[in-house]
């Protein structure tokens, strides 16, 4: 079933297939240029069948694909890398066996409710990828990182001093949320959104917002929406910054790191200044926004905007004028466009490898047009290019914000959708939030309630270009690779 | 070189006076709430039930909100018709009781006593704390970690974060303390040698917030450690932070501008 974005769509419209067909169809597709978004099951008479959501960048479409319950089907991962983490998943979720899967560890390490038998295993203890030799040695840390920093615990795999693999064990900060979500929308629903990444409060509470107003057909007044798109890319420049910031400091590069440090700062509070809350937290609502700008504080944007740009721009040209920074930048982490691709690869990472992927571009959100913003785009593949896109779409947005703000549109900033969902149907938001492409699905009940709720952060598709961006690299340079994705956690665990 | 000089020119100074001086907030910033002490008007039910976490309720002595559940979203304030429920400005938010969170219309305000003398002693110039993120959405840990940008400069307190739980004299926690990372949290605090301090940062490692009653999560980080300072907010603003590790080291800070 083939649908565009920001258009809710029947549940019955798509065929339950065969896992044979389910199987050749998703590969079909993604030989011909889609991208998986999503891979998750859904309870239904006689078990959990599995959904996916397929995306296709070059004219915005959707295709939804259904599979009959089954115990087992046969794995997509050898055929499709990208689908490896999401049948690991389904697996941990529901109990069902992806065969042929290479390596069917756990994600969250929370146990499987259809294998009551089998005890939930301690976190981070799996069978680990081990390298021998007399060359070889092995690097464990975390879950509790050196700095102020969510956990997770890494495995370097090195031969003498060469990274040969990294190992990258998540599930720490599993918080269940998913499963909450189940039953709703109800009075704690957009605050989980605002909770599934903290640092992506804007990102993820606008996919949701867009998946809500799909549902319900509401129309979001265009001045809600601009406010909306003005927090996004705040967050995108506070996160930025801080990225860039983090990278100078990882080379030891003190002033750009000193200056980003309190830059990033400035921007949050610019979008305090919108909402109160630094982090965008109460801004978004489905339907619109819960804040108007009034003249004074749209004044005061464009006047600290102007001053932080300066500063910004500042700070990132000491950063690339300066050799030392370069010469560790340049050619460090590199991963291609093919494995890029193959990966799946989202957001900057994606764009730093030359491969145009950005939500703001292939799903724009109503109101919002790909003319908007322009898309960066750089082709080494490193850590330069990932902290040049960074610097670029600083540009970009800074641009974007100043243009919105001279021409806000007059109106309502909010129109309050319908508390009832519609039942048996299935809606998608797609937003790209800094660290790349968000995806939330749901598929409603009969009773119009959330039968499913399936949250794709960019960092589930990103820690494994981490991991690859590590081989060959020494440890000395994990630091840096992991500067310029900078993931998320909590994301991942959900 | 002279590159880098005249950008430092340009950039200039940026270290907030605090506690010296109040900097200003953002004139919608959501502070400490205030509950008035009018009564209900009959009938009115418009807040019952909509608080998120239940921070908001009644009980014999009357309307209360527990501020180390609250997330001040602000719907409270939002949907009451007699504005019984508003938020200040007032950034001071934190508690050295769980007891003390809990607000009431003219009662007190939370409070931060300064550490009892043999511990103030030892760390009121220099106070080495282990941040463990144990289920925090990483804004509580941003919030955290911006104090020791130039902008707040924690070391010039004497306060820093630390590596090593072995290196520290306490254990700073955010997030709601999930099952998994439990045990990661036990064994950072026990690793840090006595005296020690434990400070519960966010409104999810004081009460577990929007996850308590989650089955993998495990209600923050009172239930597992003494803690001797509770922040709240989500996440608190880092003016909350910081006010609220200079009381407990005994020192003053500056109330909120008007």
């Amino acid at each position: 079933m083939e649908f565009p974005h920001c258009q809710a769509v029947p549940l019955a419209g798509a065929a339950v297939l065969p896992p044979v067909l389910f199987r050749r169809e998703i590969l079909a597709r993604v030989d011909a240029g889609w991208r998986m978004l999503a891979l998750f099951g859904l309870p239904c008479p006689g078990g959990v069948g599995l959904c996916c959501l397929l995306g296709r960048d070059a004219d915005g479409r959707l295709a939804f694909l259904r599979q009959v319950p089954a115990e087992s089907y046969p794995s997509l991962t050898p055929d499709c890398p990208q689908a490896h983490l999401f049948e690991r998943e389904v697996h941990e979720q529901w109990g069902i066996v992806p065969q042929g899967h290479p390596w069917l560890k756990p994600v969250r390490f929370t146990g499987c409710p259809a294998r009551p038998e089998e005890p939930r295993p301690a976190p981070g203890v799996a069978d680990h990828f081990h390298l021998r030799g007399e060359e070889a040695h092995e690097v464990a840390v975390g879950p509790v990182h050196a700095g102020i920093i969510e956990p997770g615990h890494f495995r370097f795999q090195c031969s003498g001093e060469d990274v040969y693999h990294l190992e990258i064990s998540l599930g720490f900060q599993h918080r269940g949320i998913e499963a909450r979500l189940i039953g709703g929308p109800d009075k704690r629903t957009v605050h989980f959104m605002e909770t599934l990444a903290g640092d992506t409060t804007i990102g993820h509470s606008l996919a949701h917002a867009a998946l809500v107003e799909a549902l319900t057909e509401t129309a979001v007044p265009a001045r809600g929406r601009a406010i909306a798109r003005i927090a996004l890319e705040l967050e995108r420049l506070a996160n930025h910054t801080g990225d860039l910031g983090a990278m100078a400091g990882d080379v030891g590069y003190q002033p750009t790191m000193a200056y980003c440090g309190r830059i990033r700062g400035d921007f949050l509070n610019l979008t305090g200044l919108v909402c109160g809350n630094r982090f965008g937290r109460g801004l978004v609502r489905p339907g619109g926004v819960a804040f108007d700008l009034d003249k004074p504080i749209i004044r005061e944007l464009l006047s600290r905007l102007e001053l932080t740009r300066r500063a910004a721009f500042g700070a990132a040209e000491l950063l690339f004028l300066s050799s030392t920074t370069l010469a560790r930048f340049e050619g460090t982490g590199r991963v291609s466009a093919e494995t890029a691709r193959e990966i799946g690869l989202v957001g900057p990472p994606a764009r730093a490898c030359g491969l145009p992927r950005d939500a703001r571009h292939a799903f724009p959100l109503p109101g919002a047009g790909p003319k908007d913003i322009p898309m960066q785009l750089h082709d080494f593949g490193g850590v330069y290019a990932r902290a040049l896109v960074r610097r670029l779409e600083m540009e970009a947005s800074l641009d974007f914000i100043h243009d919105a703000l001279i021409g806000l549109p007059e109106g309502p900033v909010r129109q309050t959708p319908a508390g009832v969902l519609p039942g048996g149907m299935v809606a998608v938001g797609l937003t790209e939030g800094w660290r790349g492409e968000i995806c939330h699905v749901a598929v409603t009940g009969d009773d119009g309630r959330f039968a499913a709720y399936k949250v794709v952060d960019p960092s589930f598709h990103n820690w494994f270009g981490l991991a690859v961006a590590l081989r060959g690299q020494q440890i000395s340079d994990f630091p840096l690779c992991n500067k310029s994705f900078n993931l998320s956690y909590c994301g991942h665990d959900l | 070189m002279l590159n880098i000089l005249l950008e430092r020119l340009r950039q200039g100074k940026r270290t907030v006076a605090f506690p010296a001086a109040m900097p200003p907030l953002s004139p919608r910033f959501r502070g400490l709430p205030v509950l008035a002490d009018s009564p209900c008007a009959e009938g009115c039910a418009s807040c019952a039930g909509a608080c998120p976490t239940g921070a908001l309720g009644a009980d014999e002595d009357g309307l209360y909100l527990d501020l180390g559940r609250c997330i001040l979203c602000g719907t409270c304030a939002e949907l009451c018709p007699g504005r019984r429920v508003s938020f200040s400005r007032d950034h001071r938010l934190a508690s050295s009781t769980r007891d003390g969170l809990v607000l009431r219309p003219g009662g007190r305000l939370p409070h931060v006593a300064p550490l009892e003398p043999a511990r103030r002693k030892l760390f009121a110039k220099s106070l080495r704390l282990r941040q463990v993120s144990a289920g925090g959405c990483n804004a509580c840990e941003a919030d955290t970690n911006v104090l020791t940008t130039i902008v707040f400069d924690l070391g010039r307190f004497g306060i820093d974060f630390v590596a090593s739980p072995r290196h520290a004299d306490g254990v700073a926690v955010t997030g709601p303390v999930t099952r998994n990372m439990l045990e990661a949290t036990l064994g950072t605090f026990a690793a840090v040698p006595d005296p020690r301090v434990g400070i519960a940062i966010g409104t999810c490692a004081i009460s577990g917030g929007l996850f308590a009653g989650s089955p993998e999560t495990t209600g923050g980080a009172t239930p597992h450690l003494p803690v001797d300072l509770y922040i709240p907010g989500c996440p608190p603003h880092p003016l909350t932070i910081l006010d609220g590790l200079l009381r407990l080291l005994g020192q003053q800070t500056p109330p909120p501008t008007a």
